[in-house]
Formats: C-alpha cells, sequence, structure tokens
C-alpha cells in the first residue's frame, strides 16, 4: 500500500511536505541562523555579567545537557514516527463485507476511487479496535451491523452481501441509510450505517485522494498567505 | 537541551518553580539581569525544533489523530504527559463540582500547545468593582501594565490590527506585527455582522508574520543591558516568519509562534545564568524559623529521590491552581495554613473563562472555487466585546463582557468530517455522497464565546485532606459554582451567534439553548483558570501585593495566572507574561534596595 492511504502499517510514511522541506523554504529568510541549536549557552563572553548586576558570578562550565525525548507512552507518543499498534479485531471475512459496505457509501466515479481503494475500510478496523471504551460500543455496533447485512441479503436474495448485485445492495442500503426515515425493525441496522457512513468518510477524505477530490489545497509551507483570491470574493459577493 | 540536576551550584540567587509563560518570562527577565536561576519543571525536558510534527497529515497518527482520553486535544496536539489527567497526579472534586484541570508536564507547559490569542486587558478589566461593584479591582491601572505589554508583545512576537476600541486597547506604532489577510470565512462574517452593531476585526495573535528586527527590537527592549540585547538578538535571528501551514497547537519547529522553549528559554540559556532541571517536581517550600523562604524541597521522578534546592528568592510559577497547591502543602509552625496564607486566600476565588459555542452550516460557502486558507492556523479575525453601552444602561442582565472567536472553511480535512452530512442529504450514500461531500465541504464555521467570569466565595480548590499523588504531595479538591451573571451570559453568546449565523444566510445546527446553565461550558473547559493568590492593596483581603509578592514572606513572589484579580474575557497568557516580567523588575529593584 502506497503512502497515500491507509496502510496495514502506519508510520512508514513520508508526508508531501515534511519538515526538511521547510526549513529549506524558510533558510531563505533564515540565512544564516541556526535552528535546530536547542537551548545552548552562548560562548563564553556572552557570560559577563550585566554592569550593575546583582548575584553571583557566572556558572563555571555549563554540562553538556543529555538528549531527551518522547518516552513512548499513550500520553507522550513518538509524533514524528506515530505507530497504530494494537491488535485488529475484524475477522477477513467481515472485512470483505466491510470494503463492500464503504464502496456503497464512497464508491469509484470519474474524480476519486472508491473508499475501500484507499483503505477506508481498515480505518475503521483500527477504529473499532482501538484500546478505548467507546472502540468496544463501536465494534459491536459495527460487528452486528454487518452479520446484520449479510443476515439480510441471505433473507432477501438467498446470497451473502458481496455476492448481491449492485441494485440489490442499493435496495439493502436505502432502507437503512437515514435513521429518521427508517422502519422500525431497520433503526438499529440505520444506527450501524450511520456510524460506518462517517467512519468511511473520515477514513477516505483523509487520503491524498480525498483530499485531491475535495481541492484541499493548504498543508504547503509558503512565503506569504494571500487571502482569498478574487474569484472567491466574486463567489461571496465581497 | 538541559542540565539535569542543579550539580554545578547548592545556591541560586533565585528558583523559579514552572517553564511555561510566567516561569519561562522569569526566567528569561532574571538571568538577563545577572541571576543565577534555578528553573524547576514538573515535567520532562522538550524540544520544539526536534519534536513537533510539522506538516504531519491526520492519516499519518493513529485514529486519523483524534483527541483520546490520553491526547484530549488529538494526537499531535503539543501536550505532553497531560490533558484532564496527568498519570499518577489525580486531582478530587467536591460533591455537585466536576472541574476540569488541564496540566501539562513539559518543559515550557503549555506555552507549547497554547491558542496564541493574545489580547490586552483593558483600563476597565483593572477597575471591575469600580465600575458595577462586582468582584474586585486590580492594584493597578492599566497604565502601569501598559509598558510591559509592549514589551512583551515586541519580544514574543504578536500580530494584529491597529484598532483601538473601548476597553480594547491598541498597541504604540511598531509593537505589532501585521495582520494577515483575513480568510474567506472572515470577511463573509464581518459583512453580515456589521449591520447587527458587531464589529469583527483583526485579532491580536503570537504569531510572526515576519521576521523581528534583530538590530532594532532588541535596545528597545532591554536599553543599557548588553547581555540581554546580545542574547536576544541571537534568538531573534533564530525565529524565522510563519510558514503558513501546520497547526500551532501541535508546537512550532520554526520558531514562529511564541513557546517559552522557543523564546524565553533559549535566551534565558545563552546567558550561561540558567540551570533547568527537568522530571522535578515540587513538594513545598523551605522556610527558616523567621518564616523567610530558603529554598524548596522536591522530587526527582526519574529516581523519586527526595532533594532539596537553596535559594535566596523563590518564584512560583507553576500555573494558578499548582502554585496554591504548593503554597497550602508549605505548613510549618510559623505558617500553620500554608504559607503566604494568613489572609487565608490561597487558592479562593478561582476562576475560568465563560465558554460557550454553536455551529452554522453557510451556503454562501458552499461550492467555494479550491483555494489554500490555511493561514496561521489560529484566527484571522475576532470580535471583541461591543456592548458596553447596553451593559451600563442595565439592559443585558448579567454584568461582564466576552469576546467571539470563529472560523471554518475549507480546513484540512480530519477526522470527522462530514459527521452528520446525513441531515442535509437526506441519508446521501454512493455517488450522491460524493457530490454532497464537495458541495457542503468549506461550508460549516463555528462561533465560541469567550467570556468574563466574576470570582466567588463558591469556587476554589483546597488540599484534599484525604489523597496524595504518587509522589506523596497532597491534591487539590476543587469546588466550583457559576454565578447568574456568567450562565445568562452564556446564553447571550449563543443567541447572538444564532443571529450572526441567520444573518449569513445560515442554517444553526442543534438547539439554540435559551437557558444558559446548559449552553455553558464546564468550570476549568477553556483552561483559562487564574486568580488563587490574587493581587492586592490589603494583606487581609489578598495574598500577593501588585508586583506578585506575598505579603507574609517577602522573598517569596508568584508569577502566573494565580496572580490575577478578575478574568476579564481577554484570554491570559499575554497578561500573565506581562506581569512576570513587571514582578521581576520588583524583584531586581527589591534587591538593590537591600530589602530581599
Amino acid at each position: 500500500m502506497s503512502d497515500e492511504a491507509h496502510d496495514e502499517t502506519r508510520g512508514e510514511a513520508t508526508p508531501p511536505m515534511d519538515r526538511r522541506e521547510a526549513l529549506k523554504v524558510i533558510a531563505t529568510v533564515a540565512a544564516g541562523a541556526t535552528l535546530v541549536d536547542g537551548l545552548a549557552p552562548l560562548t563564553a563572553d556572552a557570560q559577563q555579567p550585566v554592569p550593575g548586576a546583582i548575584g553571583r558570578r557566572a556558572l563555571t562550565n555549563a554540562p553538556v545537557p543529555p538528549k531527551s525525548g518522547p518516552r513512548g507512552t499513550a500520553t507522550d507518543p513518538d509524533l514524528i514516527t506515530p505507530t497504530s499498534n494494537w491488535p485488529r479485531l475484524l475477522s477477513a471475512a467481515e472485512m470483505t463485507t466491510l470494503a463492500a459496505l464503504c464502496d456503497m457509501i464512497i464508491p469509484a466515479d470519474d474524480t476519486s476511487p472508491s473508499a475501500s481503494a484507499v483503505g477506508a475500510h481498515r480505518y475503521i478496523n483500527e477504529y473499532v479496535s482501538a484500546p478505548y471504551d467507546w472502540a468496544e460500543r463501536a465494534l459491536v455496533r459495527v460487528r452486528g451491523g454487518l452479520a446484520w447485512l449479510d443476515v439480510e441479503s441471505q433473507r432477501r436474495f438467498t446470497r451473502r452481501f458481496t455476492a448481491l448485485t449492485l441494485t440489490e445492495r442499493t435496495q439493502i442500503c436505502d432502507d437503512i441509510c437515514f435513521l429518521p426515515k427508517a422502519k422500525p425493525e431497520f433503526q438499529a441496522a440505520a444506527r450501524c450505517f450511520d456510524q460506518i457512513r462517517d467512519l468511511t468518510a473520515s477514513g477516505f477524505y483523509t487520503t491524498d485522494a480525498g483530499m485531491k477530490d475535495l481541492q484541499y489545497i493548504g498543508n504547503v509551507a509558503l512565503a506569504k498567505f494571500e487571502g482569498p483570491p478574487p474569484e472567491v470574493l466574486r463567489h461571496l459577493g465581497l | 537541551m538541559v542540565q539535569a540536576s542543579p550539580k554545578s551550584q547548592t545556591e541560586y540567587d533565585v528558583i523559579v518553580v514552572g517553564s511555561g509563560a510566567g516561569g519561562g518570562m522569569a526566567a528569561y527577565q532574571l538571568a538577563v539581569a545577572g541571576l543565577k536561576v534555578c528553573v524547576l519543571e514538573a515535567g520532562r525536558s522538550y524540544d520544539p525544533v526536534r519534536e513537533t510534527p510539522m506538516f504531519k497529515l491526520p492519516r499519518q497518527a493513529p485514529l486519523l489523530g483524534a483527541g483520546t482520553k490520553h491526547k484530549p486535544f488529538g494526537f499531535y496536539d503539543a501536550t505532553v504527559d497531560g490533558g484532564w489527567d496527568v498519570p499518577g497526579e489525580p486531582y478530587t472534586n467536591a460533591p455537585g463540582t466536576d472541574f476540569k484541570w488541564w496540566r501539562a508536564r513539559m518543559l515550557g507547559g503549555r506555552t507549547n500547545h497554547w491558542g496564541r490569542i493574545s489580547l490586552r486587558m483593558g483600563e476597565y478589566d483593572f477597575k471591575p468593582k469600580t465600575r458595577d461593584g462586582l468582584g474586585a479591582d486590580w492594584p493597578m491601572t492599566y497604565d502601569a501594565l501598559a509598558p510591559y505589554y509592549d514589551r512583551t508583545e515586541m519580544l514574543i512576537g504578536v500580530y494584529g490590527g491597529d484598532d483601538n476600541l473601548e476597553n480594547t486597547p491598541g498597541s504604540p506604532a511598531g509593537v505589532l506585527q501585521p495582520a494577515p489577510a483575513p480568510r474567506a470565512s472572515e470577511l463573509l462574517t464581518k459583512k453580515h455582522a456589521a449591520p447587527l452593531g458587531i464589529p469583527v476585526i483583526p485579532a491580536h495573535l503570537a504569531i510572526m508574520t515576519q521576521r523581528q528586527d534583530a538590530d532594532v527590537l532588541p535596545k528597545k527592549i532591554h536599553p543599557n543591558n548588553p547581555l540581554a540585547q546580545k542574547v536576544l538578538a541571537q534568538s531573534m535571528r533564530q525565529r524565522a516568519a510563519c510558514l503558513w501551514a501546520t497547526p500551532c497547537g501541535w508546537g512550532c519547529s520554526v520558531k514562529a509562534n511564541f513557546q517559552s522553549t522557543t523564546v524565553l528559554l533559549p535566551p534565558a540559556m545563552m546567558t550561561g545564568n540558567v540551570d533547568i532541571v527537568p522530571d522535578a517536581m515540587v513538594r513545598e517550600l523551605i522556610l527558616d524559623a523567621s518564616g523567610k523562604a530558603t529554598g524548596v524541597r522536591y522530587i526527582d521522578k526519574t529516581t523519586r529521590a527526595d532533594r532539596q534546592v537553596k535559594a535566596r528568592i523563590v518564584v512560583l510559577a507553576a500555573s494558578a491552581c499548582e502554585s496554591a497547591r504548593i503554597m497550602l502543602n508549605s505548613k510549618s509552625t510559623v505558617f500553620p495554613n500554608g504559607v503566604g496564607n494568613s489572609s487565608g486566600l490561597v487558592g479562593k476565588y478561582l476562576m475560568d473563562t465563560v465558554g460557550a459555542g454553536i455551529g452554522g452550516q453557510i451556503p454562501a460557502l458552499e461550492n467555494l472555487p479550491p483555494h489554500n486558507q490555511d493561514g496561521a492556523s489560529g484566527m484571522h479575525m475576532y470580535v471583541p466585546w461591543w456592548e458596553y453601552k447596553n451593559q451600563l444602561a442595565g439592559k443585558l442582565g448579567f454584568a461582564r463582557g466576552y469576546h467571539i472567536e470563529f472560523g471554518g472553511g475549507r480546513d484540512m480535512p480530519g477526522p470527522g468530517i462530514f459527521g452528520g452530512l446525513e441531515s442535509y442529504t437526506n441519508g446521501a450514500y454512493g455517488r450522491r455522497f460524493k457530490e454532497e461531500a464537495r458541495r457542503y465541504y468549506g461550508s460549516f464555521m463555528y462561533f465560541s464565546g469567550r467570556g468574563e467570569m466574576i470570582p466567588n466565595e463558591d469556587s476554589y480548590c483546597e488540599i484534599d485532606p484525604n489523597v496524595v499523588d504518587q509522589w506523596g504531595i497532597p491534591v487539590l479538591r476543587f469546588h466550583w459554582k457559576w454565578s447568574e451573571h456568567e450562565t445568562k451570559q452564556a446564553a447571550h453568546m449563543v443567541k447572538t451567534f444564532a443571529e450572526v449565523i441567520t444573518a449569513m444566510g445560515g442554517r444553526v445546527q442543534g438547539t439554540v439553548q435559551t437557558d444558559g446553565a446548559k449552553a455553558i461550558a464546564n468550570g476549568g473547559e477553556i483552561i483559562h483558570e487564574v486568580g488563587t493568590c490574587r493581587m492586592g492593596t490589603d494583606p487581609k483581603t489578598s495574598v500577593l501585593n501588585q508586583y506578585g509578592q506575598s505579603w507574609d514572606v517577602k522573598n517569596l513572589f508568584v508569577a502566573d495566572g494565580s496572580v490575577f484579580v478578575s478574568n476579564a474575557d481577554k484570554n491570559p497568557t499575554l497578561s500573565i507574561l506581562a506581569l512576570a516580567w513587571r514582578t521581576c523588575d520588583h524583584i531586581m529593584a527589591e534587591m538593590q534596595r537591600g530589602n530581599i
């Protein structure tokens, strides 16, 4: 899997603009400056006491400071090389059904690929498998919803969800796609669909393909912030 | 980066407890004045240059970087070992109280992740009781602090406009950096708020829109101090201007915004006058028989060893509640109720900021032509409190004001994007979902009020006699109560925001609460807790004099949010910095006079 989408092994990816590149950009304005020297004392001549200052003589030689950094705990993780290493709980069969449902929610079109093509279902597995209380509830809901989907498919069409035609899948999804209008017998499934739709959107639109689909064009270093271009102001009547 | 323990000295001129806004400023000012300073920091050392996740994307983080109980403001938030809970360091709430206490255990404290909003308190804000009979007046005027605001803004780098409105002071020419160009959503808000009489003006944030003039500013900031000029110039040359990308709350490796760790501690260390001891959690002050402070006792968190460090002066800047905790835990025969607490007011008059908010979907922002609106990550425009006249005429039903922070638009997609979109699309999925997503992306805005709370007798912290933390230090127990001034203000906030959203042609999201008690955030949630060791003119009704000096212990000073007498709607960090600087000037003057 490329770094453009949700990989099974996070943390290997390189962002499109990393700090090295950002530093190159600012090097033009910060020429000569050392940006990585941390909290080092100046040379000895800076330690001359201020005229008229009160206090003791300057320290002798300040010791070389120790390296520090993240401890790798949950409250102090490594932010530069993140890992998401908890065990994934959905089975291979569940993931197959989930991927099919994700693609019903976000299918491929002329602009961008489908949700499962960029790994949105893998993000959902990460989410429901997370070591938090809310994830336990989400796991039950998602797992229960996927089981319902296959049972409902068997009931209506005597095949599991992944074996249905697009028309057949749509018939089921139409019944559960909007909670306020879902019939009483579909309420629970509609809640599950709602959560999976939200998660699929989160997973999809945070990939490069998803950001490109929305035409998000930020997160790049700029020398100057110009504000909205004229066509935006015209659009707003400003 | 920092010295691990104060081995090179056994006694210092000054111990500074804490390394955030107040502690960083105190360490810097006292070091450039030539004093030997030991900074004790309860968290680990932290280097924003190496550790800031600049330009990282949500998908590279666990759970797309969403907030969890371990990282409440998101995975990439700069906070280390903190949030509403610190591992092994609990606090308790009295029955009926649900106060939230945000802490960070790291060098630089909360300055690493804060919102960078830097608003001056105005002349009314220093004399609230004189104006409306509520709360208490500060023992100083705006004019006394104004020069410190000027110098602080020049030192740290603050962008803003040249507005000078009622109780919303401008800065002298040449002090602020130019404000960034407004975003589309900010311009649209300005247009539609104006007919409602609501002003939208450039915000003031501690973010540099251009590099500081290292040849000129240090001389203006520190006349007649060559050491200060030298280290500050060196420090300023290591700071770059904003890159217009990547959130400030993650920290800034190029030092474009204000963090104690990029702006105050580096020049302080360059003097050679400062030792910083991380992982040093202060337990109590050490006092001699006469009641004078001689040092502090702390636990070295890495070894759990009990240690002491001595000094002629102690400056507490551990954060409002933590400084009060240290004072209340410093009991002796001279001070049976805690050091500096002859007034009984240490821990009292705890305040936070009134917070309420509401979102809206703005059709005019749909299908906006793609453009980069990241900007300075924080707001470029805001609304200062505008209802002084109606309030004075008694038309509002509550006493103090708020400002509005707002934003929205084509932000980077993150976790939760399009959550709830089904209510706008009748449950769209499939190709239609993608079309609806393109239409609605960037059309959501959020308005937040940040208002003044009046100090009251029912909001305070004290030592819980039954609970200690993992270091054996007795913990704080909180008591909290909003008055009607705050809840009515919160109701006014959401009503106003709904009016603005409607005026913009938008649809309000959720319910507009008419009961302010349902709209208002919990105490502590806005993370502006201040006021536990208030300044004053009378030792019976205050803990400190106007310079942050303890009435009871002449060589004990407090230089953080504890000193606040009131909590104006102006976010506190800039005032903490300016007040800490003023305290340091007083320390130097008192030493020169031989008083301490």
